[in-house]
């Protein structure tokens, strides 16, 4: 095959291979994911029976639940508050206004998460 | 006053969220080639994400400012990879044309285009795994030689062979198929 043909099939494989564009609700289900298991790591938390915690080779799993829920849940804030942020640009009046009004987005979220 | 770690964990937090709407779009092509249908790859791209966040802070660290891309699609890869092997199945070979070819002219012209869109489609998920999965990271995500390289654990030199034999291969493969009549 020439160069020429062969350019030509890279370009048909460049429209066959187009890039998919993800379904809208993916990124309210991931970051449902990344809430249920901020959520899950609580609940595991409050589960913990004292007792068990005398035996150190229990240890571990409770802080890696404190590790989990609190890593997914700043994740979750920061994704949130991103999300939002051609909304509050458009209602700021100015670049104080919109640094309030980010802070403010981030406040209530972080509140949401660890009420 | 901020404390110095919860400043620096915002700090990462704030760049992963860049990553990720960056990225999406990414992950999610590479997923829906890789798997062959849209429910099993949003199950991978979300996958992909929980995992990444888990451990970007090393990876932030080992990258050495060097774009993050080629670590994500890998993590997509490795996923892929333990999903097949898990359920003993194979990407799925009925990709939805609607979704990937654009339905907006009417002419002959191009209903023969689309059918040889079709026939490439259907070519590459014939691919052996490697060389259809390069396909992808070229043409789906635009990534270069490079990058692919960085992503399948390969050196330039054999990701510029792979890639090269790929294409060859799946010419061949729709040669046969438009000459067999699709047969």
């Amino acid at each position: 095959m020439s160069d020429a043909a062969s350019t030509e099939f890279e370009a048909l494989l460049r429209r066959a291979l187009t890039p998919v564009e993800p379904p809208a609700e993916l990124g309210a289900r991931l970051e449902e994911t990344l809430t249920s298991i901020s959520l899950a790591a609580a609940e595991e938390l409050e589960s913990w029976e004292l007792s068990a915690m005398r035996d150190p080779r229990n240890w571990a799993r409770p802080a890696a639940a404190v590790l989990a829920g609190t890593a997914a849940g700043v994740a979750l804030v920061v994704l949130r508050t991103k999300q939002r942020s051609k909304q509050r640009r458009r209602a700021s009046k100015n670049v104080v206004d919109l640094a309030e009004r980010t802070l403010h987005d981030a406040l209530n979220e972080a509140r949401r998460l660890w009420p | 006053m901020v404390d110095p770690d919860t400043a620096e964990k915002a700090r990462v937090d704030a760049q992963f969220a860049e990553l990720y709407r960056q990225h999406l779009r990414d992950v999610y092509s590479y997923a829906y080639y890789r798997v062959g249908d849209h429910h099993d790859a949003e199950d991978l791209t979300e996958q992909t994400f929980l995992q990444a966040y888990r451990h970007f802070p090393r990876a932030l660290e080992e990258s050495g400012g060097r774009p993050l891309r080629p670590w994500l699609i890998r993590i997509a890869h490795n996923l892929a990879a333990n999903h097949y092997r898990d359920r003993s199945r194979r990407p799925q070979t009925h990709i939805d044309d609607s979704t990937v070819l654009p339905a907006t002219h009417t002419t002959e012209d191009l209903v023969e285009g689309r059918d040889e869109l079709k026939r490439i489609l259907a070519g590459v998920q014939q691919l052996p795994d490697d060389r259809r999965e390069a396909l992808i990271m070229r043409f789906a995500l635009g990534m270069d030689n490079r990058e692919i390289a960085r992503a399948m654990g390969r050196t330039d030199g054999a990701t510029k062979v792979l890639l090269h034999r790929a294409i060859k291969q799946l010419e061949g493969i729709v040669d046969a198929k438009a000459k067999g009549g699709d047969r």
